[in-house]
């Protein structure tokens, strides 16, 4: 069963191949697309199940051996994340039914869509840096088009932003590949690992794990390095918005957390220190970015940046239970920043625009709705039980632990920030008068959108409820992170010595 | 030889850099080429540059004598330069796409999507 690791990126693959051949063919076409994403939820599963009974799984493509071919890896944060992939793959795929046009669906959403999620599962797989950047490209590749399908001027514009940062990310990506490459000798992560082990050129990994703190603090969008998000997020669809906020960013953060769990530990008190330092400025500039602005898309965009630096802080604090909170946090974030945007497209829908200024008075016409939007919107701010709050508590515990108590501090005040944010949009949509001359919510939601967003509302309170499995499972994603042999020995075998 | 292509490469990184930063929407594309190539020099050359040694190894040997040039980073550019070419094809359409729907190719009119 070690072609389970693979399957995750072909199941996407083969869907994406699927869809451009049916796209003549509308409802075909819709059917390949939900059901491939539900068959990427079923493997991912299954994958997740799989390693956590028998410990880290590796495929070595093609049977050549690590470190000369290319191994894909799933350890437990890696299968995590390919199954938040799946769950979000296929909420926005239903999603997707209901709110993408005909235009877009006939010149293949459906299969950049696919696409995507092949790229962003196989950059969770590799164990291989040079692969990681493939699966980079093919997932930005991806995510230009879907970001710029329509032609709408916005859409261009912030594409053109999107695509510029992307690529100078991605441009550093390759010279920080070579130049590690000529250091190290190799590009398997396990490998790199041993290198670092062996204590080769410790000044000049320094350097390069600056430089790759650099081309991932673009993808993970982190303070300073995140303007290009806010500036595009909101500009396509609310679906393609959706899976972008869930996953992308995401990808960046898995990979920061990868790369410096794994390879770039031999000077944690520099490199770590600045990811601390770099986490808190993330929290505070994206929270702050978000209390001043008025547009729903926007406001949920630079809490992406906010909550991103919560993520990154559990990396910089550096201690098991600290990492633990970080995979908690991923669990938690991606599924509600996912919903929180699928919200968004609802009331959209209903009011008729995402200006805050021109919208209200939805609770009196959808008081389910309004109610349904406070699980994620509670959740995101840390309200006891739901998911967000166990993150932070988690996250909070381990910084006091390490004595981290200005970093702590922030966090919390952040929270308390991400309250009033979330209020502003409850206030603002749902609760007071609808301006006056503002027509009446009287827009009929379809099932395709509220399936999922009740779908991932459930899946919040599920995690909040079911704490103590979900911690455990963090925890134990965390003891392999902190210690790296079992991923060196699991990919290189046992007799690996550094 | 390795000062010479540390010097080209400097020179590239340096002028990429610089179009990157000019407000020009076609000198934005022309920049991130030459950072691309920048970069695909740069792997080249600290991948060990050594004329001759094909790694092949001969008909009857057992092993690889040296000197042999290093595969992999040639491996690695080809693979970059391939994905470079598709990115850069789809960036120079969407620049045109942007300008005529926005009628405008300096970036700094570019800014109806900030915040």
């Amino acid at each position: 069963m070690r072609a389970l690791v693979v399957l995750p990126v072909l199941v996407p693959l083969a869907t994406a191949i699927v869809c451009l051949v049916l796209r003549r063919f509308r409802t075909a076409q819709r059917a390949a697309s939900v059901g491939g994403a539900a068959l990427l939820l079923v493997v991912a599963a299954a994958l997740l199940v799989r390693v956590d009974t028998a410990g880290i799984q590796v495929l070595q493509v093609g049977g050549w051996p690590a470190p000369y071919g290319i191994s894909l890896v799933a350890d437990l944060l890696a299968a995590i994340m390919v199954l938040l992939t799946g769950v979000t793959g296929l909420a926005v795929a239903v999603y997707s039914l209901g709110s993408i046009d005909a235009a877009r669906e006939a010149h293949g959403y459906h299969p950049l869509f696919h696409v995507l999620l092949m790229g962003v599962s196989m950059a969770f797989l590799t164990g291989d840096l040079f692969n990681l950047y493939v699966a980079f490209e093919v997932m930005l590749m991806a995510s230009f088009v879907l970001l710029a399908l329509g032609g709408e001027p916005a859409q261009l514009e912030g594409a053109v932003k999107y695509v510029t940062l992307n690529l100078l990310s991605s441009a550093i990506f390759l010279a920080a590949v070579g130049v590690l490459y000529g250091v190290a000798g190799t590009l398997n992560l396990a490998d790199l690992a041993l290198v670092v082990q062996r204590g080769t050129a410790p000044g000049l990994f320094t350097t390069l794990a600056c430089l790759f703190l650099v081309v991932f603090g673009i993808k993970a969008a982190v303070f300073p390095l995140f303007f290009w998000l806010p500036a595009s997020y909101h500009t396509p669809p609310v679906a393609v918005s959706a899976v972008f906020a869930g996953l992308l960013t995401k990808v960046g953060v898995y990979a920061l957390v990868r790369a410096f769990t794994l390879v770039f530990t031999g000077d944690p008190a520099l490199t770590h220190g600045l990811i601390l330092a770099i986490a808190v400025l993330t929290m505070v500039t994206g929270v702050l970015g978000a209390a001043a602005q008025f547009e729903f898309r926007r406001v949920l965009s630079f809490h992406i940046v906010s909550q991103i630096g919560y993520m990154v802080l559990g990396l910089g604090f550096f201690t098991p239970l600290a990492l633990a909170g970080t995979v908690f946090y991923l669990i938690h974030h991606i599924v509600v920043k996912t919903n929180l945007f699928l919200m968004g497209g609802i009331v959209e829908r209903l009011g008729g625009t995402f200006e805050l200024g021109s919208l209200g008075g939805l609770y009196r016409s959808r008081p389910g709705l309004a109610l349904l939007f406070l699980v994620p919107a509670l959740s995101l701010a840390g309200i006891p039980p739901l998911s967000g709050f166990w993150g932070k508590l988690i996250l909070v515990k381990a910084g006091l632990d390490a004595g981290h108590y200005v970093a702590t501090g922030v966090a919390l005040a952040v929270s308390l920030l991400t309250l009033f944010s979330m209020t502003k949009l409850w206030n603002e949509a749902f609760w007071k008068e609808p301006p006056e001359g503002s027509a009446v919510a009287t827009a009929r939601v379809p099932w395709t959108l509220l399936g999922p967003v009740v779908a991932l509302a459930a899946v919040t309170v599920a995690v909040g409820l079911g704490a103590g499995p979900v911690f455990d499972l963090s925890s134990r994603a965390a003891a392999q992170l902190a210690d790296p042999s079992q991923y060196v020995r699991a990919v290189l075998g046992a007799q690996a010595r550094p | 030889m390795n000062f010479l292509f540390a010097v080209v490469i400097g020179i590239l990184y340096a002028a990429g850099l610089y179009l990157v930063m000019r407000r020009n929407v076609a000198k934005l594309v022309l920049g991130l080429a030459l950072l691309g190539h920048a970069a695909n020099l740069l792997i080249f050359t600290v991948g060990g540059l050594s004329r001759d040694g094909a790694p092949i190894i001969p008909p009857g040997a057992e092993r690889l004598a040296p000197p042999y040039a290093d595969p992999v980073p040639q491996a690695l550019v080809l693979t970059a330069i391939v994905i470079g070419f598709g990115v850069q094809a789809f960036v120079l359409v969407l620049v045109k796409r942007a300008y005529r729907e926005t009628g405008t190719d300096d970036l700094d009119a570019l800014r109806s999507t900030d915040s």
